[in-house]
């Protein structure tokens, strides 16, 4: 039972997670100071996802393949982003 | 010939919106493999924790986060109550409310369509979609989605009745994909300028060093901070 129940608690406190920031927004325009902010959102949590993907928690999951192969995506000649992952 | 590039502008008109779902479905193929297996691994785990194979395909299909799945489940399996390991796992997905507040402009209808259309918001498809200077093509993030929770899904029925090796992803060599997408889009990002640099290396500084005391969730959340440099800046980067 408290597994159905903390199944159902996290779903229903994700989607909300996901439903506020385009509900409470509406079809507002952001104010003029927080554009800039959002505007780095990505650069700030791709980096971030990065680090989490590689480290793990406390330093745990570093492992020399992985950053060998990052290396590789940052060094690899006419890497332009995304397009080395797929044509579009 | 003015008219048909407007079309084809990311997630403009009818052609435009259909080039961006199908761009995005593009994308979501790469990343549905990956989470497909990742998805293997958390059946097979939480089936040898004891969660009923229902319950494991009715948590993939609900909350749709891996991170948030597998704090959960590690949480219970130490014999944690079910409050702490409810709070880490929407910890973990708290990163979910500025991504939310970041697409929420690019969305369109009404509070309650927007809100559906903010559950289309998953790592891969939110970073796949951004075209810069906080705008989001929403039809991309829909396609790259769309791909991604069925994968999820079924990948988690393959492992609660295949129980395959908890180690599938490391031999298949898939644990690297996830890192190389986003540092391949991280930098398409700093080629914009100075300022998305200083953001990101503010972002990894943060994330690394919350991760050596929470979880890589609230890590995310904290590096968010790094995107605070934008109040220095009256122009949107782009």
């Amino acid at each position: 039972m408290t597994i159905w129940l903390v199944i159902l608690v996290v779903a229903a406190g994700s989607f909300l997670l996901k439903a506020a920031g385009p509900a409470l927004l509406g079809d507002r325009e952001l104010p003029s100071w927080s554009r800039g902010v959002i505007g780095l959102l990505a650069p700030a949590l791709l980096a971030a996802l990065v680090v989490t993907e590689v480290l793990g928690r406390r330093w745990s999951a570093v492992d020399v393949t992985v950053v060998a192969a990052l290396a590789g995506v940052v060094v690899a000649p006419g890497c332009c982003g995304p397009r080395c992952f797929w044509p579009y | 010939m003015a008219a048909d590039r407007v079309r084809r502008l990311p997630g403009v008109g009818v052609d435009g919106r259909r080039d961006s779902f199908l761009a995005g479905m593009r994308v979501g193929v790469g990343l549905a493999t990956a989470g497909f297996v990742l998805a293997v691994t958390f059946g097979a785990s939480a089936r040898e924790q004891g969660w009923s194979a229902l319950a494991a395909i009715v948590a993939s299909v609900l909350i749709f986060s891996g991170s948030a799945q597998f704090a959960l489940m590690t949480a219970l399996a130490s014999g944690g109550a079910a409050g702490p390991a409810v709070a880490a796992a929407l910890l973990i997905n708290g990163r979910f409310l500025p991504m939310g507040l970041a697409v929420g402009p690019s969305l369109s209808g009404g509070r309650f369509r927007r809100a559906l259309q903010g559950q289309a918001v998953v790592d891969g498809s939110w970073v796949a979609a951004h075209l810069g200077g906080g705008r989001f093509d929403r039809w991309r993030m829909f396609g790259a989605t769309i791909v991604q929770w069925p994968a999820w899904v079924a990948g988690t029925v393959v492992g609660v009745f295949g129980a395959p090796s908890p180690e599938l992803v490391e031999t298949l060599g898939l644990d690297v994909v996830f890192p190389a997408f986003f540092l391949a889009l991280l930098l398409d990002e700093l080629r914009e300028g100075r300022l998305p640099l200083i953001a990101a290396a503010l972002g990894a500084a943060v994330a690394a060093g919350l991760l050596w005391w929470v979880p890589a969730g609230i890590a995310l959340v904290g590096a968010t901070a790094g995107a605070l440099v934008g109040l220095r800046s009256t122009t949107v980067p782009e």
